[in-house]
């Protein structure tokens, strides 16, 4: 960064440095002249074509388009002068002339890029007497509400669909004013990225379908949070009117998300207001009936009285927050259980060491690295937007990717070199062997599908004593990643909610080794493996597959109705916000188990945000040190390892149905209706 | 004095000889070929400066000012490229058709010559679509000069390997535009680029690329033969040489001929055309210069030269040299309509003001033509055309309102009395109107 | 009232009758793809989607008497070209001269640019309509014979007014010898394409005036 070359260049007499090769539109904005813009985007290609950032270069013979154009040294810019204005002035008359004046019915009105220009320089009339353009409306799925008519051919969709997502599935057919963004077919748009289509575009031109109509941005309060439904820690801003969620947009973080977000943590929403606990449940006579909170409690308190510790026993699940996590761990520790786990897939990890479960590379990183070893994952679903940013460094430096594992569509070119251990064994003796060898900063990204598995530890162990062997765990590079799927998990692991040392284990808990189990959020595991009589304690937001297995309902909040801490699959910090209250008598869920904790006669010592907060700290200083991700260390410690030995099962992925993947999904119309979608169609199907 | 024979360069440019190899040797083509190429790079670019050429597809650059700028060879191998723009779709011009139907030799000769002072091992003719039997000629005479060892390796016996292939269009006028023709040749829709980086650095597969007319190439064999002095002789300072010019329109005998620069204009419309239709005094006007050239009214016809510097003095130029001729029986402002409708059918539609401003200029003279407007709407077409002008990434919206600017200029008073007759045949009575 | 955009797209287009259920080269389209490769690098090899969409075009007129493009062709362009096919797309929809939609046996294509008009190209359109049975621009004779296109400048000025059949120019054409071209066509009669009044090309009308003194000449 530091041998970057500086020039000078004067922008309306006010003389800045920039680096060689920045453009004059950069060079303005450093020097505090606004640029207005439709089709220049900074994270995606220069296309140059809306003209409305036009500025005079001294002796230029025309105007030029400032996004495109590179500074020298000495050059003048001239961006407000009368010249400069008519050109912009033009160019706004002639987006007008074939836009439809429909803004007071347009989802984008508020927040759209040409109403905001037109303000500084449209006319308050037109002078465009001729028929309007109308273009007929195209279909890009369950999410993206196209209405072509308003579209400004920015392109700006083409270039994200084609680079970021990956996906040549849009494209701008035929020529002049019939020129049109279409699909190739009559199809969804095969990415898990497609929201930020909508955000990307400048108008009206793609909404969102499920928030067609919905709410004007003024009307919205406007909460950041983070997104939980994978572990990339996507930051988000949550859109709410009253007690509703209407919108999730993703806020810009450049080590996370830069401004990206997944479709599943942007559209699942509408699952807040489905299938919800609203009030808490008993089982009697062996059927749920609704009951209070003293209710509740008492029936635990009834059950839990007299059990001794290790018969009890607690699961938190993949969403759950920080707070929610370690009351329930100093609750069971008060009643004397060490059996807890959060691992409801089972996978092996290793919590002896912080590196041993982390994206140690971070999501930055990847664009250091120059390998790429995959080993049981798919990142395309497990982390889209973290894939996009691997796809990022692929293209811009042709980075060389193998994949050990199911062969999909990561959409960049990958080496498949096997399906399983016996590939992740021979690696180094291969062509990518060498690949490895040479690389500076490779990476290697294990998947948990890759670890829920009995040889789970073998393969952690092995992975892990791979990127040992490459050099690749040291004070400047640790290239060991571990890719979870749901935010709330790197938190559990760092809270160390997993079995004592005499504790049992998820699998001994569910076979009946405890007489009473406190699922805390915990929906992915399969309720039928509960061993029949023991006694459930479902504490989550959802009337999902566990709930219906549980003696008593507590009902807790969605990561969007509580302020909760999370840490994502590269270790970093994060508070989400409570956007909006739960429904009925649900609460948050530290508070439950602090309520709880009284009755039981076990009361935690901590009664507000601030000393739950402060508990985390105690437990684990890596919670003091929000959105920051841990430095890259020397380690010569090992993961265990001494399970299974390597088999040769093939490796499976974590994720198979992307829209429908937790509870959200699978609570969410929208999803379902992109399951649906997705799916391949029922002729083909039946080949 | 008119040009003489013996100083024609394209000596078959109506096809009454055969278009093959031996007929056009026996013409001078492919004459000591070797030897000039012996004499290197420099000499070639040097005679090409000293010739005066000027790019022949309308915008008139110095072509071996242009040629200079392409890179020494690639210490690494990689190549440049010449590519050859005969994508010839300005309206009013022809000329290209008839060089490469009837005189391919002269271009292939010439794309030889040209790669060596580019050092381009490889050049691709992109040629319109619509010229399907002329690029099977082409292509034919292709074939039989690699088969007399004129193209390859070890081209013409100079020890320079050269390979030279044609390429087709499809029907897009704006892959005459140098960057669009590139984007074309690569497989991509005929869509302008952003210029820097331009084709001498950054061209065809990324690699450096010199983009020439048909016309400009084909004319350097000779002039490398006969010298830059002789090329030079012809026409005014800076204007030098000889030109085809596409002679048409309200002309008793329309055709193409090679003449001398700077030519007065009537004396090329008497001498070649048969004068115009009815007699000089019957001229209403002409655009000289292909489409894109503002028109000339007769005033100025009469002692015009054909030439850049003379044609830019009176606001238009000489373009393509695609003179379209204009009697006074012409509906002047359809004529002009139909180009502006030609405009808005071969912009690409990437920039805004091209993309929506040719489909509103083009409604516009649509109702100008029948004069179904206000008189101020002349104003505000004339405010649209330079709200377009100059504000795209190429030049052909440019290209696309000069026309019409034309037609303001020099023929207002018509464009008003239009809208007048159209008033007056539909003046509707004004009680009733106001009754409904 | 709004003005219908060109729409290139039925958005129904698999159902859509005239698609074909399936496309594969022929011998003959297959020597000729091998000649196209041979002219591009290797890694370059999308340049050749013109000629290899112009391949599938010519083909369907052999196999069909109609020549187009299907868009199940373009997928095939795409696969041999390791081209998205939405990329394809958008060039047989950019370039003026791919059909995308099924034409008549003839395609009769009137250049009707100003250096046209100014000679007569409205008689060229009303022989045209007249003795194809056609009813405008854009319209198939009910016989499937032809299809009128109008066409932008064809670039044979001089020889104005221009009818292009197919791949073949007739020049210098009045209502007359347009109806007689026409009529020929009907017949099943190709005639010579070129001058309809005998000029020798580009020259003047009546015989060049120049280059009757050239080298080489008989």
């Amino acid at each position: 960064m530091s041998d970057v070359k500086l020039i000078k260049v004067t922008v309306d007499g006010k003389e800045v440095e920039v680096p060689l090769g920045a453009t004059a539109l950069q060079a303005a904005e450093l020097a505090g002249a606004e640029i207005p813009r439709f089709c220049y985007h900074e994270r995606l290609s220069i296309a140059g074509n809306c003209r409305m950032c036009l500025v005079e270069v001294e002796k230029a013979p025309k105007p030029v388009a400032s996004c495109a154009f590179p500074v020298m040294d000495g050059m003048k810019i001239i961006t407000d002068s009368p010249g400069v204005r008519n050109a912009r002035r033009g160019v706004m008359e002639f987006l007008l002339i074939n836009h439809p004046l429909d803004c007071p019915i347009c989802d984008q009105g508020g927040e759209c890029d040409l109403q905001d220009q037109a303000v500084a320089y449209g006319q308050d009339m037109s002078r465009y007497h001729e028929h309007k353009r109308s273009v007929t409306d195209k279909y890009f799925g369950p999410l993206i509400k196209p209405i072509m008519t308003r579209c400004i051919q920015c392109t700006r969709c083409v270039r994200f669909a084609t680079e970021v997502a990956g996906v040549p599935e849009l494209g701008a057919v035929g020529r002049g004013e019939a020129l049109q963004i279409t699909t190739y077919v009559e199809k969804a748009l095969s990415t898990e990225l497609s929201g930020n289509l909508i955000d990307i575009c400048p108008v009206g031109a793609l909404t969102s379908r499920p928030y067609a109509f919905v709410s004007r941005p003024w009307e919205l309060a406007k909460t950041d949070s983070i997104d939980v439904l994978d572990a990339t820690g996507t930051n988000i801003r949550v859109d709410s009117r009253g007690p509703d969620i209407l919108r999730v947009l993703p806020r810009v973080h450049e080590d996370v998300n830069e401004e990206w977000m997944a479709d599943r943590g942007r559209f699942s929403i509408d699952a807040v207001k489905k299938r919800r606990l609203d009030r808490p449940w008993v089982r009697q006579d062996g059927k749920l009936r609704p009951a209070t909170w003293p209710e509740a409690f008492q029936a635990i308190a009834t059950k839990l009285k007299g059990l001794p510790g290790d018969r009890i026993g607690a699961v938190v699940g993949g969403l759950s927050d920080a707070e929610s996590i370690v009351a329930l761990k100093d609750l069971m520790a008060a009643l004397g259980s060490q059996n807890l786990d959060c691992r409801e897939d089972g996978a092996a990890l290793d919590a002896s060491n912080r590196a041993f479960y982390l994206f140690n590379s971070s999501i930055a990183g990847i664009e250091q690295a120059d390998a790429l070893l995959v080993i049981g994952s798919n990142p395309r679903v497990e982390a889209p937007v973290i894939n996009a940013r691997i796809r990022k460094q692929v293209l811009n430096t042709h980075m060389p990717v193998a994949v050990i594992g199911a062969e999909v569509n990561l959409t960049y070119p990958v080496t498949h070199l096997g399906n399983g251990p016996d590939a992740l064994r021979g690696v180094m003796d291969g062509a990518f062997g060498d690949v490895l060898r040479n690389a500076k900063r490779p990476m290697i990204l294990l998947g948990r599908g890759a670890l829920a598995r009995p040889d789970g530890a073998a393969v952690l162990a092995a992975a892990w004593a791979l990127a040992q062997s490459l050099n690749a765990v040291t004070a400047e590079w640790n290239g060991f990643n571990l890719l979870h799927t749901q935010g709330g998990q790197v938190a559990a692991l760092d809270l160390g909610f997993l079995p004592g040392q005499e504790g049992k284990d998820l699998g001994a808990m569910l076979g009946g080794g405890v007489d009473a189990l406190w699922l805390l959020g915990a929906d992915e595991l399969d309720p039928s493996l509960i061993a029949p009589g023991t006694f459930v304690i479902y504490q989550g937001h959802h009337g999902d597959r566990a709930a219906g297995r549980a003696d008593v309902i507590l009902p807790g909040s969605t990561y969007l109705e509580k302020d909760g801490t999370y840490a994502s699959t590269e270790g970093r910090v994060q508070r989400g916000r409570r956007a909006v209250f739960a429904p009925g008598e649900a609460r948050e869920d530290w508070r439950i188990l602090r309520a709880a904790s009284e009755l039981l006669g076990h009361a935690l010592p901590y009664d507000d945000l601030a000393a739950v907060r402060a508990r985390l700290v105690a437990v684990n200083p890596s919670f003091a040190r929000v959105d920051e991700v841990p430095a890259p260390a020397a380690i010569s410690a090992k993961p265990a390892g001494d399970a299974a030995p390597l088999g040769s099962a093939p490796f499976t992925l974590a994720i198979t149905n992307y829209w429908q993947a937790d509870v959200f999904g699978r609570a969410s119309e929208v999803m379902a209706e992109c399951a649906r979608a997705q799916a391949p169609t029922p002729a083909m199907a039946a080949e | 004095m008119a040009l003489q024979d013996k100083d024609r360069i394209f000596t078959n440019l109506y096809g009454l000889q055969h278009w093959g190899l031996q007929a056009a040797q026996k013409r001078g083509n492919w004459d000591g070929t070797a030897g000039l190429i012996a004499k290197g790079r420099d000499w070639i670019i040097e005679e090409v400066k000293q010739s005066g050429l000027r790019g022949r597809g309308g915008a008139g650059f110095p072509t071996g000012l242009k040629w200079s700028f392409m890179p020494k060879p690639d210490p690494e191998g990689r190549p440049s490229y010449l590519v050859v723009n005969c994508d010839e779709s300005e309206p009013g011009t022809c000329k290209d058709r008839d060089i490469i139907r009837h005189d391919p030799h002269t271009l292939i000769e010439g794309c030889l010559l040209a790669a060596v002072a580019m050092n381009a091992r490889a050049g691709y003719i992109y040629v319109r679509g619509e010229y399907y039997n002329e690029h099977l000629i082409l292509q034919a005479a292709i074939d039989e000069a690699y088969a007399s060892g004129l193209l390859g390796k070890n081209a013409a016996g100079s020890g320079y390997d050269f390979d030279l292939y044609v390429h087709r269009g499809a029907g897009a006028y704006i892959c005459g535009e140098e960057t669009a023709l590139i984007e074309s040749l690569e497989g991509k829709k005929g869509m302008p680029r952003l210029k820097p980086p331009f084709p001498a650095a950054v061209g065809l597969y990324g690699r450096p690329t010199t983009v020439n007319n048909v016309e400009t190439i084909a004319v350097v064999p000779t002039i490398l033969r006969r010298g830059a002095t002789w090329f030079a002789g012809f026409g005014r300072p800076k204007n030098s040489g000889t030109k085809i010019f596409c002679i048409q329109g309200h002309v008793n005998k329309p055709c193409n001929v090679e003449e001398e620069m700077s030519i007065p204009l009537r004396e090329l419309i008497e001498r070649h055309a048969g004068g115009v239709r009815g007699g000089w005094d019957n001229l209403l006007c002409v655009i000289p210069g292909g489409s894109s050239t503002p028109l000339l009214p007769k005033h100025i016809c009469d002692d015009v030269l054909m030439d850049f510097d003379a044609l830019r003095e009176h606001k238009t130029g000489l373009g393509t040299a695609g003179v379209i001729v204009m009697d006074k029986s012409t509906d002047l402002i359809r004529a002009i309509a139909r180009l502006s409708k030609f405009y808005k059918h071969e912009s690409c539609g990437q920039c805004t003001p091209c993309r929506e401003g040719m489909g509103w200029v083009s409604r516009m003279m649509d109702r100008m033509v029948e004069g179904r407007a206000e008189i101020e709407e002349i104003d505000v077409l004339e405010s649209v055309t330079r709200r377009i002008e100059g504000n795209t990434i190429c030049a052909l919206a440019d290209g696309g309102v000069w026309p019409v600017q034309g037609l303001i200029r020099h023929f207002r008073p018509m464009m008003e009395e239009r809208i007048a007759a159209y008033r007056a045949r539909h003046a509707a009575p004004a009680m009733p109107m106001a009754a409904e | 009232m709004t003005e219908a955009a060109v729409d290139h797209l039925d958005p129904n287009w698999r159902n859509s009758h005239a698609e074909p259920e399936s496309f594969e080269f022929d011998a003959e389209s297959e020597a000729q793809i091998a000649k196209i490769l041979a002219r591009y690098p290797e890694a370059k090899k999308a340049s050749a989607v013109i000629p290899l969409l112009y391949v599938v075009q010519k083909q369907m007129g052999r196999q069909t008497g109609s020549a187009w493009v299907p868009r199940i062709a373009m997928d095939k362009v795409g696969e041999r070209l390791g081209m998205a096919p939405i990329r394809v797309l958008e060039v047989a929809t950019f370039y003026f001269m791919f059909n995308t939609k099924p034409i008549g046996r003839f395609h009769l294509q009137v250049c009707g640019t100003t250096p046209c008009m100014l000679r007569g190209s409205d008689d060229v359109l009303r022989a045209c309509k007249d003795a194809g049975h056609l009813k405008g621009y854009g319209d198939t004779s009910e016989d499937g014979l032809f299809t009128l296109s109008e066409v932008e400048c064809l670039g044979a000025c001089v020889n104005a007014p221009i009818l292009q059949v197919d791949d073949d120019y007739y020049e210098d054409l009045d209502y007359d010898r347009t109806v007689q071209l026409i009529e020929a066509l009907k017949r099943g009669e190709r005639p010579k394409p070129g001058s309809t009044i005998g000029r020798q090309t580009s020259a003047p009308e009546g015989g060049p005036l120049t280059l009757l003194d050239v080298p080489g000449g008989e």
